[in-house]
């Protein structure tokens, strides 16, 4: 340094910092971090943990027990299963897609606030960031789907472990999804409103095409159509299906209740439903980083 | 830098917008450890200018290096070596002071066995160390500044860029984030490159770029710059201003004008001009005031408008129209 040749060393206490070249375990720790601020922000903020419940457990507690109503008293097949445990899966998928769209709604909070603009200029790949949300989003997304998942007992369905278990995993995947799709659309949105306008527009048909709140049999053929094509139906049949293996339902009941997803009459594994909602989940953060690389 | 060059090096540089052209061309350097001040109305192409430096935007034509990178092909490279202060806040209220650095420590791969340290020792400098349990969103428009700036400095980056760091601040505030920056350059070895439309603070810098419509307009030190402009402000209380006015531009053929409450010219050695004055003036003069050249008047006689009345045309027709009419 020309102006300071003569200076003195470092005065005593000064830290130096060399950053390192960039690496693949520099862009884990920038995936890492910002996962860990999505948690921090989603403690911080109480008022939105709580929110969050009131909209399933309306659902669960106040439709649930309406309808239950409804179909006692007509003649319907409901027999010995309460209608709330037909829609408890639907009202954790819904709880998780709410919880996972404001999760990823607040990069559009960020980049009006400025601080998107810290994460853009740091000498770390965009798809570090990009991923770094999606997991922190599906991980807060899980969390407030396991608070639903507690409440099983309101809706007679049995607190068994394997089955808890096996519907947290199965919300951590929808959720996963869903944040990819949030971020997919939060890469090019600018305001707060226009996304929660744009989400609310999105998020509603999805909820009622995924046979979130009716089974998707016996359906009219251009409604049947419509939810096949709906990838939360993917999302949400998983968790039914896992929710019925553990109760002990007529087959009448199941067939009415449960019968799965068909494709023109092929009854879809399981296992594919699960790689879809996977799939589409990695499709979604692909394109949502190449939207967010592009922006340069 | 690794060859002892130039922490900034600029050749050329242009950015056009559609068909509007904010930077037209621009060559300058600055010199490893000095402060470097970019002056100019709002919309000159400072910002555009900064933001091509920090990567943020692509140049249009010509070259610049960074701490010895080129922007464009050199990137991360460059990212990694120099630390920002944005004109708007880009902190996140939600968090603390400290987990806000820690964000950027780990974001910018600071190794861990140090971060600690550092960001205790960054916190110290801006005076923030007994806040930083604390939410950001309780603290002051200075405070964030400073917390900014310390997180700029955070991964010891070789330049900083401040740009406009003390717009919408109060003056007591803005002094003392000069107070930091003036520590700053003692502890660290460190080249700070700013935009400023304060001129005050431009006083501060080692040299300054006037910035004018997209070009250079002038480069020196503020004292070289003030030098330059070789004429003195001297204003005079007559008891006839129109008068007087009509007068100093016969006899001397100089333009006095009205400003403030007093006829107001500028001469060559006003010092020596004032018994002249006196002697050949036929208004009386009431009271007579000499004064060296501000940045103020380097700026005027570069680009003919004082920095406000710039700022106004670049962005305020209007409010120039009022002024005029009110005059």
């Amino acid at each position: 340094m020309t102006t300071r040749t003569s200076a003195p060393a470092p005065a005593a206490g000064v830290v130096r910092v060399s950053v390192p070249e960039r690496s693949v375990r520099h862009d884990l720790r920038a995936v890492r971090i910002v996962l860990h601020r999505e948690l921090i922000r989603f403690w911080r903020d109480k008022v939105r943990l709580v929110s969050g419940l009131v909209q399933p457990v309306l659902w669960l507690l106040v439709m649930g027990t309406g309808l239950s109503n409804l179909m006692a008293s007509g003649s319907g097949p409901a027999g010995d299963i309460d209608l709330k445990t037909f829609i408890f899966p639907g009202v954790c998928a819904m709880s998780v897609m709410f919880t996972a769209m404001f999760s990823a709604g607040s990069i559009v909070w960020d980049r009006e606030f400025g601080f998107l603009r810290e994460m853009l200029v740091a000498p770390v790949s965009r798809s570090a960031i990009v991923i770094g949300k999606c997991i922190g989003g599906a991980f807060v997304a899980t969390v407030q789907g396991t608070v639903i998942v507690l409440l099983a007992g309101l809706a007679g369905v049995p607190y068994d472990p394997l089955l808890l278990l096996e519907l947290v995993g199965l919300m951590f995947l929808g959720a996963f999804a869903l944040t990819g799709f949030g971020v997919m659309m939060a890469a090019r949105i600018r305001s707060m409103q226009s996304f929660f306008g744009l989400m609310q527009m999105a998020m509603m048909p999805m909820m009622f095409l995924s046979g979130a709140l009716y089974p998707l049999n016996g359906l009219p053929t251009w409604l049947s159509v419509l939810t096949r094509f709906n990838p939360l139906t993917y999302a949400v049949d998983p968790l039914r299906q896992a929710v019925f293996r553990h109760l002990d339902a007529s087959p009448a009941l199941e067939r009415t209740f449960n019968p799965g997803v068909t494709w023109n009459g092929w009854v879809v594994p399981v296992w594919l439903e699960v790689v879809i909602v996977v799939l589409m989940g990695v499709g979604l953060m692909g394109v949502a980083i190449l939207e967010f690389r592009r922006a340069d | 830098m690794p060859d002892g060059g130039d922490a900034v090096e600029v050749d050329g540089l242009t950015k056009r917008f559609g068909d509007a052209e904010a930077v037209r061309g621009i060559e300058f350097s600055v010199r490893p450890g000095e402060v470097f001040g970019f002056l100019g109305p709002n919309g000159a192409g400072k910002s555009t200018t900064i933001n091509m430096l920090c990567t943020l935007l692509r140049p249009s034509g010509g070259t610049a290096r960074v701490a010895g990178h080129d922007v464009v092909a050199e990137r991360d490279t460059v990212r990694r070596n120099i630390g920002l202060v944005f004109q708007d806040t880009t902190l996140d209220g939600y968090l603390t002071g400290e987990q806000n650095l820690r964000f950027h420590a780990e974001l910018y791969g600071v190794p861990r066995s140090v971060t600690t340290d550092r960001i205790g020792q960054v916190l110290e400098m801006v005076g923030l160390w007994d806040r930083r349990r604390d939410r950001v969103q309780t603290f002051s428009g200075g405070m964030k500044r400073r917390l900014e700036i310390a997180r700029g400095l955070l991964h010891s980056p070789r330049v900083l860029f401040l740009d406009e760091p003390t717009v919408g601040l109060d003056p007591q505030t803005r002094a003392s984030i000069w107070e930091y920056i003036r520590q700053l350059r003692e502890a660290e070895e460190i080249t700070i490159f700013m935009t400023t439309h304060y001129m005050d603070e431009a006083e501060y810098c080692d040299r300054i770029a006037i910035m004018d419509s997209g070009r250079i307009v002038a480069l020196d030190t503020p004292e070289a710059l003030k030098a330059g402009v070789g004429e003195d402000r001297v204003r005079i209380q007559t008891a006839d201003d129109r008068a007087a006015i009509a007068e100093i531009a016969d006899r001397f053929g100089l333009e006095a004008v009205m400003s403030e409450g007093a006829v107001t010219f500028r001469v060559v050695a006003g010092e020596a001009f004032v018994p002249r004055l006196f002697a050949e003036l036929g208004v009386p003069i009431r009271s007579v005031s000499v004064a060296r050249p501000s940045l103020d008047d380097v700026f005027m006689s570069f680009t003919g408008s004082t920095i406000r009345d710039a700022e106004a045309g670049a962005g305020d027709h209007m409010r120039v129209m009022m002024r005029a009419m009110r005059r």
